[in-house]
């Protein structure tokens, strides 16, 4: 079973570079903030399996909380900040 | 259980997959917040769900899902405030006679 956990940390894996290329090549800036959301929303998933991997789920949850009410203030305030001053 | 918890979670791995994809092929910013908020908000809560039936009754069942339902809150929201500040800075969707 485990085995199975470290493929799907592999695969997440993955998905982060892909979306790594849209946030460096992206067109306009909001395509790299709606990068930046995909890749955090891995990034969560990643720390649960990684948790599950570890065998220490209760710890892990309490960090995937904190990084995606993080993700959540920060898209925030890059969305509001370029909605007064337009983009670049 | 085990089997029904594999089976989730490689549901939510291929609805993943294809979000990725779509960010890689999609042509415009609006376009491309499908592929962020709808797709990647169902493969993360299925994969999410997997892990939860995982772990059994108890505690960590409950925690994972306080995750879950804070990510199916907040991804359609980070979306579309997103989408909304490109219209309102002036970013035009791509139409069929710019093709």
């Amino acid at each position: 079973m485990i085995n199975f956990f470290l493929f799907l940390l592999i695969i997440l894996s993955v998905l982060i570079l892909v979306y790594l290329y849209r946030v460096i090549q992206g067109p306009t800036v909001f395509d790299r903030v709606l990068g930046l959301n995909g890749i955090s929303t891995k990034a969560i998933i990643l720390v649960v399996v990684m948790g599950t991997v570890y065998d220490r789920v209760e710890m892990f949850v309490d960090i995937s909380t904190g990084y995606a009410l993080l993700n959540l203030v920060g898209a925030f305030a890059i969305a509001k900040f370029l909605e007064q001053r337009g983009a670049p | 259980m085990v089997i029904l918890a594999v089976g989730l979670i490689l549901f939510g791995v291929f609805f993943l997959v294809v979000a990725a994809i779509g960010t890689l092929r999609l042509p415009d910013v609006f376009t491309r917040s499908h592929a962020v908020s709808l797709t990647d908000s169902l493969g993360a809560i299925c994969v999410l769900a997997g892990l939860s039936i995982y772990q059994g009754f108890g505690i960590n069942m409950l925690k994972i899902l306080v995750v879950l339902v804070l990510l199916l809150l907040l991804n359609p929201v980070i979306a579309h405030a997103t989408v909304r500040a490109a219209y309102r800075a002036g970013v035009k969707p791509q139409t069929e006679e710019d093709q």
